[in-house]
């Protein structure tokens, strides 16, 4: 069989917008995460249930926007602080030259990619890894090489990768029929038609890797604006993914189940729901080079993708440059600049910036509504999968038959999409306790439906929640659980529904004006870090071309 | 009391006894998946022996022509006393895996007769109290309901919360209250009535005592894992330490794997410490990670030259036990208490993030691979951090199982250094508890310099030190991956290897 693809991303970069959701307006003077409930029903659990960002977005669209009485002058404001923004700001302060302001309504940076920290062990909040990027991510490959993830190239031209922030071996895990297996492509148990019905699939996967257009560019490329034109591989994005599979005799039950979960891990909805040109890209787009580890290889650490976030952070914060607690209310062009309008939600204020340029790296609808329904932001209408996550504190490593705990560990008849360990990634030894992150897409309904739904919980719902999926392969996992926060993002990710890729008109420049510019997965269709840091790239490159630095 | 009662309370006890004995069913063929292994095969031999055996029980049923009522009060109680008692005897018979089987069929085959004995005596108690028919439907019902319950609770609430023991002993009560309610409403009389109160009150005690003391006997059955008694047993956060003292000959284990044997330790620790530095005469400070028991630190310092030695141990429990027992003292030469000795109880990953300049010689004494979590510190991530802190014409020694039980094992450990970086020279020892032993010295650059060993020594000559380093084909090197953080190739190597070396 050849190797699985590996999955790409959690609730991946969809940056530092206010997750937005049809939740009742609650005033709150400096709350950013409102923590609506707190403590204990359960014995000694203690936990929280956050909606970062929620009340401030809900007061803004409810038409909070006050306007500024001074303004300061910039050279560029970015709004929004997750992955596009943050490496926006950090290739548009590198130089040095320009006065930069980053917007983030959070406490901290990061968006779908922050992070927390539990007695000392850190953990992810959204996005938890980055697949080792295909040869033609070189940009990528540099910023990995800045960061010291990437330690050198070798004499092939293959990056060689710091080894400690590789995933760490065993990786992955599923269960099924009462016990764990290694890795997650299920193989216990499977007949031997279904068994090379899976290999089939991932045959035919590895060929579309290296399918191309007429236009000689891959048919699934990351960035996705990379990929090839032809309409022979772009009219897929018409169909849902689940008819593709059909319609090319796929139809298997363990293999649908495991594509289901692959396309509800990256975009928040199962194969029914999804474009097939979607499907596909997520299995056939990367193509992962490395000097000391195999192809499908990915990086990750403890606290997931917010170490990157924490990363790219530095030189922004280096430049004073950081604005959190600040939520972008309006846009405006002006003549020869553009003025930004904000509040400040720790002192309740309006404040505001004259700036040259501004990055809206926000999701599309807020952008939208930022640019007071100018309807700048020519991308197909996109969706937003609501998402919860829920960090554990355990006392110990939970029990188990069969493969020992993994990093990702996922049941087959779960709801969820099971959990990882924060400590897997760790060398030490000592550490109070284990840290695992569980994640469940709210695609049971409808996502405006579901929205409304999960506003309504309360932290003990959600935990009930989180524990009955948990209790399936872990009986008596509460017992010795400490802590159980759970966060619910409104709006997790982009959802790549059919024509949600190349139905629209698509905006090619990334521009809303002359000065505005558009940094965020939702443009690109799809929310992964890569797609993010593209975005970001490109919005800072144009931006420092047209004041003429290099 | 009247009729009703009477019936509701005997159909009851169907449903008692139908938990039970699926309970005693399901703990025998947990207990037996533990120990032997094959899941599928020891529930389906406990699940065939257990109805054949209450086949048997029936078909003796039909040699009981009177006292039915009395005969099943006291099988109820002998089931309470076998079924609640399985557990514990299964424990205490772990450690002995020939005795195994005999006692867990033993028990199937006694506790599946006597239940099987019970339900067609329970029907001829009640054949005149319900119509023949009614009868049949009730008391199958019972039984079968009580199957799934017993099925239900079992994985979902008695393993989880109780434990076998436990579970086992709380069943075996239930047996001892129903036979003893029984006998009031069968209204047994005489001297009968008064011995069956007694004898289920004593069960009851007994088990409730079982109940209480199931940690004691866990304990102490794994005091028959071991040949010699056990002196000294603790869990720490990290690990379980059990030390046995048999006739002249003190042992270590740590989670149930040998690590000394007071007999022949000199040989592993000699072999551990004097090939390399008895290389490096200008030795000074010297680092051992690992080793809590201060047994690699007494030949540290039997070399003059070196001033000061740091030991990293992750469990303070192991380097206060061996610092402060005056046996282990014996043992170790009280090394923790020379002036040139420091102790450091952190991990020894963390430990080397730090900047802790440079040794001239460095020990890495950690347990075998025997997990992802140990196999860490055995990776080229390890190994490159490790280099950091070794002088530029200093050593490390490093143990790595057997080569001849585990040989890719011990090579993988090789690939690993030389990948990191070192020059290697690997080297074997006989240890007679242990068998055949590997060690590997690595370096920056290849050691210069004839050894100079320190006197005393009862194993390492210049003549031993010759013959280690030759490997016969059967321990000869072989190609194997390095060990890397995002493989751990070395602990399924070691797995695999040790495996097939004992025969599992």
């Amino acid at each position: 069989m050849p190797p699985a693809p590996k999955r790409p991303a959690r609730p991946s970069p969809s940056p530092g917008a206010p997750p937005i959701s049809r939740r009742r307006f609650i005033a709150s003077g400096a709350g950013l995460a409102t923590s609506l409930a707190a403590c204990t029903p359960r014995g000694r659990m203690e936990g929280s249930l956050q909606r970062p960002g929620m009340d401030a977005g809900h007061r803004w669209r409810d038409g909070h926007a006050p306007s500024a009485a001074a303004l300061e002058d910039v050279d560029v404001v970015v709004v929004g602080g997750g992955i596009s923004g943050l490496v926006a700001a950090r290739a548009l302060c590198a130089q040095g030259r320009l006065k930069v302001r980053l917007l983030e309504l959070c406490d901290e940076p990061g968006g779908n990619s922050s992070g927390g920290n539990i007695a000392g062990i850190p953990h992810p909040w959204g996005a938890h890894y980055v697949p080792i990027p295909s040869p033609e991510a070189q940009d990528l490959v540099g910023l990995l090489r800045e960061l010291g993830v990437v330690t050198g190239i070798d004499a092939a031209g293959r990056p060689a990768y710091r080894e400690e922030y590789l995933c760490h071996d065993p990786e992955e895990r599923l269960f099924l029929h009462g016990r764990w297996q290694d890795g997650l492509v299920p193989n216990l148990g499977l007949s031997a038609r279904e068994r090379a019905e899976i290999g089939e699939f991932l045959e035919r996967m590895n060929v579309l890797r290296d399918a191309r257009g007429a236009d000689g560019r891959r048919a699934f490329a990351i960035p996705v604006d990379a990929s090839s034109g032809d309409a022979r591989w772009r009219d897929l994005d018409r169909e849902t993914f689940a008819a593709w599979l059909s319609r090319e005799g796929f139809r298997s039950a363990p293999l649908r189940w495991y594509i289901d979960y692959c396309c509800r891990d990256d975009f928040g909805m199962d194969a029914s729901k999804v474009s097939a040109w979607a499907g596909l890209h997520y299995f056939a787009s990367r193509d992962g080079l490395a000097a000391n580890a195999p192809s499908h290889s990915v990086l990750t650490w403890p606290e997931g993708n917010a170490w990157l976030a924490g990363r790219l952070r530095e030189p922004v914060a280096v430049a004073d440059a950081l604005r959190p607690g600040v939520m972008a209310t309006r846009v405006e062009a002006l003549p020869n600049a553009v003025r930004v309008d904000g509040w400040d939600v720790r002192q309740s204020r309006a404040v505001g910036w004259k700036a040259r340029h501004v990055v809206l790296a926000v999701p599309s609808f807020v952008a939208a509504r930022l640019m007071s329904g100018n309807r700048p932001v020519a991308t197909p209408p996109v969706q937003h999968a609501p998402w919860l996550v829920a960090n554990l504190w355990l006392d110990r490593a939970p029990d188990g038959r069969g493969a020992p705990l993994s990093w990702d560990n996922v049941w087959m008849e779960g709801r969820g999409l099971g959990y990882v360990v924060a400590n897997h990634q760790f060398l030490r030894r000592n550490h109070d306790g284990l840290v695992i992150t569980y994640y469940l897409p709210l695609d049971h309904a409808e996502p405006q439906a579901a929205r409304r739904e999960a506003a309504a919980w309360d932290w003990g719902t959600a935990r009930d929640l989180v524990l009955e999926d948990l209790h399936r392969v872990h009986p008596g996992l509460g017992g010795i659980t400490r802590r159980l926060d759970v966060r619910v993002w409104g709006h997790g990710m982009a959802t790549p529904t059919p024509g949600g890729i190349w139905g629209g008109d698509r905006n090619v420049d990334g521009r809303a004006g002359e000065r505005v510019w558009l940094a965020h997965t939702d443009h690109g269709g799809i929310s992964i870090f890569e797609e993010a840091h593209a975005q970001g790239l490109r919005a800072a490159r144009g931006i420092l071309h047209a004041q003429g630095i290099s | 009391m009247n009729e009703r009662a009477t019936r509701l309370l005997l159909l009851a006890s169907v449903f008692v006894i139908a938990t039970c004995g699926l309970i005693y069913e399901l703990v025998a063929g947990t207990l037996a998946s533990y120990l032997l292994g094959d899941s599928v095969t020891q529930f389906s031999t406990v699940i065939g022996v257990y109805l054949f055996a209450m086949g048997v029980g029936s078909w003796l049923s039909g040699f009981v022509t009177r006292h039915e009522a009395r005969l099943f009060v006291q099988v109820q109680l002998l089931v309470g006393l076998v079924g609640g008692g399985s557990a514990a005897l299964l424990f205490a018979v772990f450690p002995h895996v020939d005795a195994f089987r005999p006692v867990l069929y033993g028990l199937i085959l006694t506790v599946g007769t006597l239940v099987g004995l019970e339900i067609p005596l329970l029907l001829r108690i009640l054949k005149d109290r319900i119509a023949f028919n009614d009868l049949v439907a009730k008391v199958f019902t019972f039984d079968y309901v009580g199957a799934l319950l017993a099925s239900l609770l079992f994985p979902l609430v008695l393993v989880p919360r109780l434990g076998l023991i436990r579970a086992s002993c709380l069943f075996g009560m239930l047996n001892v209250v129903v036979a003893l309610l029984s006998a009031r409403v069968l209204r047994l009389d005489g001297p009968w009535a008064a011995a069956t109160r007694w004898c289920g009150a004593l069960l009851l005690a007994l088990l409730g005592a079982g109940m209480a003391a199931s940690s004691h006997i866990l304990a102490w059955s794994e005091s028959q894992m071991y040949a010699d008694p056990v002196v000294h047993a603790v869990s720490t956060p990290y690990q379980r330490i059990v030390l046995t003292r048999g006739a002249g000959d003190l042992r270590l284990h740590l989670n149930g794997n040998l690590q000394f044997s007071s007999r022949d330790e000199y040989r592993y620790h000699e072999a551990l410490v004097h090939p390399g530095l008895s290389r490096l005469p200008d030795a000074r400070r010297v680092l051992v990670l690992g080793g809590g028991d201060g047994l690699a630190i007494r030949e540290v310092l039997r070399h003059p030259g070196v001033e000061q030695v740091t030991l990293v141990d992750l469990d303070p429990a192991m380097t206060r036990l061996f610092g402060s027992q005056p046996m282990l003292q014996g043992l170790n030469g009280d090394a923790f208490a020379s002036p040139k000795v420091s102790v450091v109880n952190e991990d020894a990953f963390a430990w080397l993030e730090q900047p802790r300049g440079t040794f001239d010689f460095v020990v890495v004494d950690f347990p075998d691979p025997t997990n992802f979590s140990l196999g860490k510190l055995y990776t080229t991530t390890f190994y490159r951090r490790l280099a950091r802190v070794i002088a530029p014409e200093g050593a490390c020694v490093v143990q790595c199982t057997s080569p001849w039980a585990a040989r890719r094992a011990f090579w993988c450990v090789d690939a690993t250094l030389r990948a990191a970086g070192f020059h290697t020279e690997p080297y074997h020892a006989y240890v007679p508890s242990f068998g055949e032993w590997g060690f590997i010295l690595a370096s920056a650059r290849p050691l210069a310099g004839s050894p100079r060993l320190p006197d005393g020594l009862r194993f390492v000559t210049g003549d031993t030190l010759r013959s280690m380093r030759e490997f016969p084909p059967d321990m000869a090197r072989v190609p194997t991956e390095p060990n890397q953080l995002n493989n751990q190739s070395l602990v399924r190597y070691f797995e695999e290897d040790w495996a097939r070396a004992t025969g599992r």
